[in-house]
């Protein structure tokens, strides 16, 4: 054919509808700040209720968790990503809308080789390079120590 | 000898014909603009099966059974099945023969499926190798979706160019002779590879494979695109459209009367399938429910089918390939109405 592959790219990268960047970044702050900002109002509620700080901000994942557990069960948190684009893909609901998903879907393949093969299917990167992340900054703390510089609290 | 081959191009002098056809979809397609289309459309995508995979054998089990039915023929009297899916090792196609019993070659050609098997089959009616022949193609959106992308409740955002995967079946009887809709040439494509690695933009990366299949075909047989009363491709989605449109411009050809399946299928606008239907399903159930049907009415004399197909894997996309596409045509019509 007379068109080149080098043009016919370039004619792809003009035709295809693209992706509102700058409208889907603000919409995803949006959305995204919304789920943040119901893990504050949990978490004040916990330390309303005489919760130590600490209890508080895990109770606080705990219930954000069971939320989007129960919502991706219950087939909602697809449909509310769907309009929310990536604000609900990033906190902690997303990861565990992640595993729930996976856990279901694959649940006609067994519980082992099924659900439990494939339930961290999505989530399994993000275990492995938050891991390695932390190895990482354990080792720059360590190296700081040692060369006596001040640790941040 | 019944075969002429001419270039990629194989022409029919006594041209088979496609006796009965059949199709079923599942429920997005019943909301779609060709739910009147269908044969049989399902309120659940599970069609009472215990998962995606064995719906999808459910729906072209259905699909041959009815196409059987229409023709009143039982099914010990179907001499070969060519049938084929979009599941890793083209499982519906397998489980679905395993209960029609008949003689079955399974066919992959990705989306391009249908056209596949539809030339295939003809040339072996052509060929006088068998007298009832089923070609078909099936594609289930919860069973692709599992197998290419992520789980269903997986709460992830498509891109613009991306395109659904129809959850439908088609199927069509084929014979030497007879009454129906006389399939008169059959072009089969040859790789093309334009470079395109945007697993969400298959559209653009099968347009090249419609183009080149188009152009050996009109080249082979000295013919024009606005002898036809419409040339359908399946499924290039509204991106893939308009790029066949500049492919084919480029080489000096203004075509017109250009319809895609993917396009037909689900209306853009409600239906959230952005650049519009795919899978093997979707041409095999516009071809079975809306081309064929035009043809027998009358109201198409002659039209040219070209389904075009994704060769990728998950493993070769993950592995940065670019992603290789083939189409294959189907030249149909007119009716004949003579009893054989």
């Amino acid at each position: 054919m007379k068109m080149t592959a080098k043009e016919y790219g370039r004619r792809v990268r003009h035709a295809g509808p693209s992706s509102a960047l700058g409208r889907d970044c603000l919409w995803a702050f949006c959305t995204g700040g919304s789920i943040c900002l119901l893990g504050e109002l949990l978490r004040r509620r916990f330390l309303a209720a005489g919760l130590e700080a600490e209890l508080a901000g895990t109770l606080t994942s705990c219930s954000l968790i069971l939320l989007s557990a129960v919502l991706t069960t219950l087939g909602w948190y697809q449909k509310l990503a769907a309009r929310a684009g990536a604000g609900t893909l990033v906190p902690i609901t997303g990861f565990a809308n992640a595993v729930v998903s996976a856990a279901i879907e694959f649940k006609t393949e067994g519980r082992v080789s099924g659900t439990g093969a494939k339930m961290f299917l999505l989530a399994g990167p993000v275990i492995v390079y938050g891991t390695f992340a932390a190895v990482v900054y354990g080792v720059v703390l360590w190296a700081m120590q040692a060369a006596g510089l001040p640790l941040p609290s | 000898m019944n075969i002429i081959r001419c270039g990629d191009t194989l022409l029919f002098r006594t041209p088979p014909v496609i006796a009965a056809k059949a199709a079923v979809g599942g429920k997005k397609e019943g909301e779609g603009p060709l739910a009147a289309a269908f044969d049989e459309l399902g309120n659940d995508n599970r069609f009472g099966q215990s998962g995606w995979e064995a719906a999808e054998k459910y729906l072209q089990l259905r699909a041959a059974r009815l196409c059987l039915q229409k023709a009143q023929l039982p099914e010990e009297k179907v001499d070969l099945a060519l049938a084929g899916d979009l599941q890793a090792q083209c499982t519906a196609s397998g489980y679905a023969m395993r209960e029609l019993g008949v003689p079955f070659a399974g066919q992959f050609g990705a989306c391009s499926t249908m056209a596949q098997a539809l030339g295939l089959g003809a040339a072996l009616c052509a060929g006088g190798g068998v007298r009832n022949l089923l070609a078909m193609a099936s594609s289930h959106f919860c069973a692709a979706e599992r197998q290419f992308r992520t789980p269903l409740s997986y709460g992830a955002v498509r891109t613009p160019t991306a395109q659904w995967t129809a959850t439908a079946a088609g199927c069509c009887l084929l014979r030497p002779e007879g009454k129906g809709v006389s399939v008169t040439a059959a072009t089969f494509g040859r790789v093309q590879d334009y470079q395109i690695r945007d697993i969400n933009n298959m559209g653009a990366a099968m347009a090249p494979a419609a183009a080149a299949t188009l152009l050996r075909y009109f080249a082979d047989t000295h013919s024009q695109p606005q002898e036809f009363d419409c040339i359908y491709t399946g499924d290039l989605g509204q991106v893939g459209s308009r790029m066949l449109k500049e492919l084919l411009a480029a080489e000096g050809l203004l075509v017109k009367n250009h319809l895609d399946c993917g396009c037909l299928l689900f209306d853009p606008e409600t239906q959230q399938v952005k650049s519009g239907g795919s899978g093997a399903g979707c041409c095999a159930a516009v071809l079975c429910g809306h081309i064929l049907p035009r043809l027998e009415r009358g109201s198409h004399r002659r039209v040219l089918f070209v389904a075009t197909g994704a060769l990728m894997s998950q493993t070769t996309f993950l592995q940065k390939e670019t992603i290789p596409a083939v189409a294959h045509l189907v030249e149909l019509g007119p009716i004949r109405k003579e009893e054989s």
